[in-house]
């Protein structure tokens, strides 16, 4: 066992610095040597439903979330209400003392089928549907409760400093749940000064003001809270530690492996690596001028799709990143590229669907839909990475495979990722390989864009290339590009195109198709961000002397059904492991593989799986206890 | 050497029906590229989906046959990863006014330097003659069941409060004046359009060749009177000549107010033409100092096989 695995949560209306205070207290945490592994949920909307974040750390390496939470730092009364009951006993809540009397009632954006859920709890335990009620509930677990007033913190530092501003900074919460949370775990506090004057660098006043709430709240909580056992004090720190946002991976994988054309229209939660790549659009160049990206906002998705076809046309690697209703909108633009043979990436971070579905929150839910996306039959690749740190080397790959096979790629990342912050080993950019295929840089005479081969790719121009025009059509073309409806060419184009599928499965290394964690009787096939609870699953698994196997498949389409198949040959029991309701993987291995799995956990509530519950449910899978079809509900 | 009107033809057969207004586009487009000498493998056609959607497979440049409604997406974006491309984009009024509406608005807001022609016949001929965007209200084409429901759209107008930063109209039967205008079009600094009045002989048997000559506005002398006349021979001015709000003002209104002439007196040529806008090119160019001289078209990207980008001030940032 591990001798630190601990939970801190921060909660609080969105817009009052739930992020923030997550920063700092992950910034902190990851300085003094811990992994980190936070995540952050939140509503659709700006200002005033509930947000939080769940920062787990540890002296060893993590991948996600558990259900336990050690200590939660609060400021308002709602998130209190949502998660007093997932504090351990023997856990901290750090609490706002003029909220206790606050009903139930008078918290507006708890929602009627949670406040009943709560109600018929808090009717149980005979306790009043109170602030009070859930925090005697807890006390009467074993949770430690450490009221403070937020309130007269700030009227006795305003008299300190001799800043009466400081009186009404109610925006100071935030920092003064983290510094009371830190000082009650007994972090030396000189990492807690330390990253605040990095996070508010460029505002001096700011990170002065930041600092001095700090220093005093981490003192209020060492002089006046009773003992807390679980203490965080800091221990070697690895060399080369990132502490990243999820969806800097492919941000910084497109920057490394020369994309220089991003197009995109705002949709959660893809936007945020977009952002950062026009936030970073110039670019330093080892031994020559600065490159950069241009990096387009568009009026909708299908001009987004269209603008990073244009551009790959010109030769330039170009990507797209959407989440599913986008993507949705790309389908038949996807299928131009098809036929066209352009090598686009469409970076797909998931959502819960269909529709709009939940917004903000997560879901593996486009695997069948980015497989089957757009009419006809055309080549494309579906692959998907399974946390922030592989997709950085992955987004090398897929522009790699875009301009190789010439085809259209679907880089599958999702919301659990994307609004992940954790610890991850330095990207190591030298790593990151560019093969452009048979893009041309010079062109006989007589060229010819579709010109059949042995291996089905024909060599390619781009816009601009001397002598080297081209055409491409939406419709069937001959070889030059231009329109046929003659039978046998079609069939012919039709197999030059399609072979291409055959070629992906014979040209890409195993290795990237398929990464195996070891093969045991019972065995996990899975894809994308379920990896991290599944790792830890089996870790936790393991140390009671429990083995099981797990594949992470990342190569989805086309599938690997002949290698996938031998890997499992072995294996009595396969247990397919997802975030969405139909079990989309287990289909693709039905129709690959010509075998079933014999049990499914699955989770569609919009929350991400934790560790916990995959491990619940495969010690009962174990124990001969589970159902078919294991669905998780954990999660506020 | 220089080259010729027929070094712009390809040798695809042109499938258009025998009468079609789309020949004189296709002709005035070849002699504004021989004209101008632009280079073939500097010059790029972007076509939409419709009879006008093949022009790109009669023209010896880059050809790209776009998509229903898309074509300005992929021709903007083009411009912006190559900008010494010479891009053209054409399309016919149902796509680029109906399903393409919404990029016709945001193309004019971005004013990439490039070219947008569209072939204005008021109706859908691919799909056997349905109304298209620029059918008038209450009118009937012949394959019609009963008169188009609904109000037309105003190209010229809609571009001018787009954004579009040259906005001209022609008829594809005056062919050299049609060459001039694409000429004027693809030399301006900024996003042009072209609306080119162009009758189908097979699906639209209102606004026919002979109607557009006025061949039923014979007076008593025997004498025609043409529908169309241009704006040039009337002294109209379409030129915002300072960055002033008034004056800018005062040449859109013009514009909007001459777009809205039909019927017996139909006005071609320029209507309205502003290069105080900055091109999209130039505002990327504020941003990125160097973009011009090493567009992502240009850009190394790798050395020996491997990235050269050095992404390694970014890491140090995220490193603790």
């Amino acid at each position: 066992m591990s001798s630190t695995d601990f939970t801190w949560l921060i909660g609080g209306p969105q817009g009052s610095g739930v992020e923030s205070g997550a920063n700092i207290f992950s910034r902190v945490c990851a300085e003094m040597g811990y992994q980190v592994f936070g995540k952050r949920e939140f509503y659709s909307n700006i200002k005033g439903e509930h947000s939080y974040f769940a920062v787990r750390i540890s002296d060893q390496k993590i991948h996600s979330n558990v259900n336990d939470v050690t200590l939660m730092a609060s400021f308002d009364a709602e998130t209190i209400f949502r998660h007093y009951d997932e504090v351990i006993s023997g856990g901290g809540i750090i609490y706002d003392a003029d909220l206790e009397d606050t009903p139930t009632d008078k918290v507006r954006t708890l929602d009627a089928p949670f406040k009943e859920r709560l109600h018929k709890e808090l009717e149980s335990h005979n306790k009043p549907f109170t602030i009070a009620g859930v925090l005697e509930i807890a006390k009467e677990k074993g949770v430690l409760l450490y009221p403070v007033s937020f309130k007269s913190i700030l009227e006795t530092l305003a008299e300190e400093t001799e800043n009466p501003r400081l009186k009404g900074l109610i925006r100071m919460f935030n920092v003064i749940g983290v510094s009371l949370s830190l000082g009650l775990v007994k972090m030396p506090p000189d990492s807690l000064q330390k990253t605040i004057g990095i996070i508010f660098s460029k505002k001096e006043e700011i990170a002065k003001i930041n600092q001095q709430t700090a220093t005093y709240s981490y003192n209020y909580a060492t002089a006046k809270f009773e003992n807390f056992n679980h203490t965080i004090t800091g221990i070697q720190k690895e060399p080369g530690t990132l502490l990243v946002q999820g969806f800097q991976g492919t941000a910084l994988g497109k920057i490394a492996c020369g994309c220089r054309m991003q197009s995109y229209y705002p949709i959660t939660p893809a936007s945020d690596e977009s952002v950062f790549l026009e936030s970073n659009e110039i670019l330093e160049i080892v031994h020559e001028r600065p490159g950069s990206t241009a990096v387009i906002q568009t009026e909708d998705e299908i001009c987004a799709i269209g603008m990073a076809i244009g551009s790959a046309l010109t030769g330039t690697r170009s990507a797209t990143c959407t989440s599913g209703p986008g993507f949705a909108l790309m389908t038949e633009m996807l299928g131009w590229a098809g036929i066209n043979e352009v090598p686009v990436v469409i970076t797909n971070y998931q959502r819960s669907g269909p529709s709009t579905g939940l917004p903000t929150r997560h879901g593996q839910d486009d695997l069948l839909f980015s497989v089957f996306a757009g009419h006809g039959d055309f080549p494309k690749i579906v692959y998907a990475s399974g946390d922030v740190e592989e997709s950085f080397y992955d987004t090398g790959n897929v522009f790699n495979y875009a301009d190789v096979f010439q085809i259209p790629v679907i880089h599958l990342m999702d919301k659990f990722i994307a609004s992940s912050v954790v610890t991850c080993k330095r990207f190591d950019e030298s790593k990151i390989s560019i093969n452009r295929g048979k893009l041309l840089e010079k062109v006989e005479d007589g060229y010819k864009r579709f010109a059949f081969t042995d291996d089905g790719v024909s060599p390619r121009s781009r816009l601009g290339l001397d002598n080297g025009i081209f055409w491409n059509t939406g419709d069937e073309s001959d070889e030059t590009g231009h329109i046929t409806e003659d039978p046998i060419m079609r069939a012919k184009m039709m197999d030059k195109r399609m072979s291409r599928l055959d070629l992906v499965l014979k040209e890409i290394p195993d290795t990237e198709k398929v990464v195996s964690f070891g093969i045991e009787d019972y065995t996990i096939i899975s894809w994308g961000s379920a990896k991290g609870p599944i790792i830890d699953a089996i870790k936790m698994l393991k140390e009671e002397g429990i083995s099981i196997g797990f594949i992470q498949i990342k190569l989805l389409h086309p599938f690997p059904g002949d290698y996938v198949s031998s890997l499992l040959k072995d294996v009595k029991t396969i247990i397919d492991v997802e975030a969405n309701y139909s079990a989309q993987l287990k289909k693709l291995f039905k129709q690959n593989v010509k075998r079933d799995v014999d049990y499914s956990i699955l989770k569609y509530t919009g929350r991400a799986m934790t560790s916990t519950e995959v491990y619940d449910s495969l010690k009962k899978i174990v124990e001969n206890k589970a159902e078919k079809r294991e669905v998780l509900m954990h999660g506020a | 050497m220089a080259l010729k009107m027929a070094d712009f033809k390809t040798d695809v057969h042109n499938d258009w029906c025998p009468g079609c207004g789309d020949f004189g586009i296709v002709n005035a487009i070849q002699m504004a590229l021989a004209e101008m000498g632009v280079q073939r493998d500097k010059t790029v056609m972007f076509s939409g989906v419709g009879c006008s959607g093949k022009t790109s497979h009669f023209i010896n440049t880059y050809g790209i046959h776009t998509l229903h409604g898309r074509v300005l997406t992929f021709a903007q974006s083009a411009k912006i990863a190559n900008p010494e491309m010479t891009v053209v984009a054409v399309g016919g009024d149902g796509d680029g006014l109906g399903i393409g509406a919404g990029h016709f608005v945001a193309a004019g807001r971005r004013n990439v330097n490039m070219t947008y022609i569209i072939f204005d016949n008021g109706v859908y001929g691919l799909t056997k003659g349905q109304a298209s965007p620029t059918l008038k209200l209450g009118e009937k084409t012949k394959s019609l069941p009963s008169p188009n429901t609904n109000y037309n759209v105003n190209p010229i107008g809609l571009a001018v409060a787009s954004g579009f930063t040259f906005v001209a109209r022609g008829y594809s039967y005056d062919v050299r004046h049609l060459k001039d205008l694409i000429i004027q079009a693809v030399n301006h600094k900024g996003l042009s359009f072209l609306d080119v009045l162009q009758p189908c002989p097979t699906y639209n048997d209102l606004n026919t060749r002979d109607w557009y000559a006025g061949v039923d506005l014979v007076d008593e002398a025997q004498k025609r009177h043409s529908r169309i006349y241009k704006l040039e021979e009337q002294g109209y001015d379409p030129v915002v000549h300072y960055n002033e709000e008034a004056e800018v003002n005062e040449r859109l209104a013009q514009a909007l107010i001459k777009s809205l002439e039909w019927g017996n007196k139909i006005p071609i040529g320029v209507f309205y033409k502003n290069e105080t806008i900055s091109p999209y090119t130039d505002r990327l160019k504020d941003k990125i100092p160097n973009y011009l001289e090493n567009p992502p078209a240009k850009q190394n990207i790798s050395k020996n096989g491997f990235s050269d980008a050095d992404i390694s001030q970014i890491l140090d940032s995220l490193e603790v």
